[in-house]
């Protein structure tokens, strides 16, 4: 399953990096872009997991940069 | 409202600085004015590390930088430290104004979006938004506003600005009876429109699709900068835990004091900004240069992929020709023209065949029915009819000899069509498609642009394929294909470019789709209109103007050009930094211009690809 998200105040171009690179290291995600011009998520994954690796994207967001939010 | 914040902060912070330098014999004050000036810029950039390395992030720029500016006061380097941290909001600040700049002009381009549709409900009005209108309503569209949905004009003459969908400057002049498409803006006069398809599926939310979805495709550049930026960082900063420590434990007489700054130097160098700003920055600009000219990339991938394009391979029918039929030629034998175009159209009358039609228009009179009965259609031949009592054939070739005519076949380029009456031979009609206004500029200007090979392949017959080829002065044309030939001869085509080179296919979509899969960059012309083709292709571009994929390649090598300049001058200049900065050459300062001014200056150059034409 592939769906986009908007990620809320990404503002810093490494954020972006940093969040596309951990996502996709996630297990479950089949491919992940963060694209920092349209401040935008792409994820693509296991359908059955897909609820649960969306919880831990928000948690590297998180990690990453805590002003950005995941809008789902 | 909060970038103004930062700058009061800014200008503050620069105060501060000034000052600390004006009193900068009076003993206290001066490292009070830079500690202060450090302060007022720097404060949330601690905030922001403070709260990352809790969160564990020990390669954070916040964190690094923290450490950087810190360290320079601690060795007692107040303006340094003082002046790294507030270039560096300066940098930011300069940053997120150049990037939603961009993020704005882009938007603006593709301001088609439609805000609501007027809805004719027996006279009465009624405005909604353009997802409740369904297909078969009547819409009123008056003048200035964007038409909303795709549909047929009922009632209404206007002119049409298609600029924002085409790039296309002259407005369209449009009558009852002519389709229209969403994103249209009508300039003058008021249409009724007859919806043809819901919102979803109109030209313009497919359009938007196609652009949001575009970031998603990296271009191997974007790629390669994301995860050069994973070890770049890492790897500066543990080469600077290295340069503090390794050397004052190792050599004699190396001071601590001395390699903490060498090594603070590298902490101002560590983050990958200029590149990862700049690089999608480019492309985004690239695309969206692309689509201000009526030229829909699918992604940063296809549009760096077109800059290496080797091979440009064209459909020959409504792409490089106008895929309308038109009567060239009308030879009678022992009647005059009038009359043989007279039977060929009456013979025809009833068929929807696109030669029919285009024998019809040249006839361009209204067809007394009662005149023709017994018409029976050969497919694959022609048609037979009896035409005032007479028996006619008109058909090909193949027809004339089924049917024993003695007949002389014409060897011209076009379409023939031979008429026989009451089994005697009338004479022929040429019907041929026109080539394309501007097809031979825009072979020309592919040649220029350092394209090897500009091929055609048609299902036509050979002669025909063989003007339009010597026309166009096409390197090489291939006819009489049918459509798995075409597929082959691409497999074939593909084997001839080198490694590094890409082929190019573009055609109108109609029976191109297999084609356009195969290609490394499919382009799919004439609009948004057939939806396989649409899906096949890599790039849409929306007029039917060949000479738009020699300005896709330039655009893309401008792009191209562009990205690899800002990778080059900025890796060059951190390196250099790096390495001056070891050797106890290079300031703080110098670190910050590779940080900052660095990252300033490739945002600037990358904003250039947003003008490419």
């Amino acid at each position: 399953m592939k769906k986009t998200f908007v990620l809320e105040d990404l503002d810093c171009a490494n954020c972006a990096a940093k969040i596309e690179n951990a996502v996709n290291d996630l297990e479950g995600v089949v491919s992940a872009t963060v694209s920092f011009m349209t401040g935008k998520l792409t994820l693509e994954a296991e359908e059955a997991d897909f609820e649960a690796v969306l919880d831990e994207v928000e948690k590297i967001i998180g990690r990453v940069d805590g002003d950005v939010t995941l809008i789902r | 409202m909060k970038r103004k914040k930062q700058l009061y902060k800014i200008l503050a912070a620069f105060v501060f600085f000034a000052a600390a330098y004006l009193f900068s014999s009076v003993g206290i004050w001066r490292p009070l004015l830079f500690f202060a000036s450090f302060l007022t810029a720097g404060l949330p950039v601690i905030r922001k590390a403070v709260r990352n390395i809790g969160h564990g992030q020990v390669f954070d720029e916040n964190f690094l930088m923290s450490i950087a500016t810190v360290g320079a006061f601690a060795l007692g380097e107040y303006s340094e430290g003082a002046a790294v941290m507030l270039f560096y909001q300066v940098g930011e600040l300069f940053q997120s104004y150049a990037v939603d700049k961009s993020r704005r002009s882009i938007a603006a381009l593709m301001d088609i979006r439609p805000d609501y549709a007027t809805i004719d409900r027996d006279g009465k009005l009624e405005k909604v938004s353009p997802e409740e209108v369904v297909p078969g309503d009547i819409i009123i569209v008056r003048a200035g506003e964007k038409i909303p949905l795709d549909g047929i004009v009922t009632d209404g003459n206007a002119l049409l600005d298609t600029a924002a969908l085409t790039g296309e400057p002259v407005p369209r002049e449009v009558a009852p009876g002519d389709e229209v498409v969403s994103g249209c803006i009508n300039i003058n006069g008021r249409l009724s429109i007859r919806v043809t398809k819901s919102f979803g599926e109109s030209t313009v939310a497919r359009i938007l699709d196609l652009v949001e979805n575009a970031s998603s495709k990296k271009a191997n550049m974007e790629n390669f900068i994301t995860k050069f930026a994973r070890y770049y960082t890492p790897a500066v900063v543990l080469a600077a835990a290295a340069i503090a420590v390794l050397p004052p434990l190792l050599a004699e007489g190396a001071a601590f004091q001395e390699w903490i700054y060498r090594a603070l130097t590298f902490l101002v160098v560590s983050c990958p900004c200029a590149l990862v700003i700049s690089i999608p920055l480019g492309f985004f600009g690239g695309i969206g240069a692309a689509s201000r000219n009526g030229i829909l990339v699918k992604g940063g991938n296809y549009l760096e992929a077109l800059a290496s394009a080797e091979i440009v391979v064209f459909d020959k029918t409504g792409t490089l020709t106008k895929g309308r039929f038109d009567v060239a030629e009308v030879h009678p034998e022992h009647i005059d023209e009038k009359k043989l175009l007279e039977l060929a159209a009456y013979a025809g009358s009833s068929s929807g065949h696109p030669v029919s039609l285009s024998i019809r228009k040249a006839f361009a009179r209204p067809i007394e029915q009662k005149r023709v009965s017994g018409v029976t259609e050969l497919p694959g031949y022609g048609v037979r009819a009896i035409v005032d009592g007479s028996e006619i054939y008109l058909g090909n070739a193949r027809l004339m000899a089924e049917q024993g005519i003695v007949f002389e076949p014409a060897a011209k380029p076009g379409t023939i069509v031979y008429l026989a009456e009451n089994g005697v031979y009338q004479g022929y009609i040429r019907i041929c498609d026109e080539i394309r206004a501007d097809a031979a500029d825009a072979i020309s200007r592919l040649k220029e642009g350092g394209i090897k090979q500009t091929v055609m392949l048609t299902g036509d017959n050979r002669n025909t394929g063989a003007e339009v080829a010597q026309a166009l002065k096409l390197d090489g044309f291939f006819a009489e294909l049918l459509p798995e030939q075409k597929v082959a001869k691409m497999e074939e085509l593909l084997k001839e470019k080198t490694l590094s080179g890409k082929l190019v296919f573009a055609g109108d979509g109609i029976n191109d789709a297999p084609v356009l899969a195969l290609s490394d960059i499919g382009i799919a012309m004439g609009g948004i209109g057939s939806d396989a083709a649409v899906e096949a292709a890599d790039i849409v571009i929306m007029t039917d103007e060949p000479s738009k994929i020699a300005q896709a390649i330039r655009i893309s090598k401008t792009t191209l050009c562009i990205v690899k300049e800002n990778i080059i001058f900025a890796l060059g200049v951190k390196f250099l930094v790096l390495g001056l900065g070891v050797a106890g050459i290079a300031t703080m300062w110098d670190a910050v211009f590779a940080d900052v001014g660095v990252s300033v200056l490739a945002i600037l150059n990358s904003v250039r690809a947003l003008k490419a034409k």
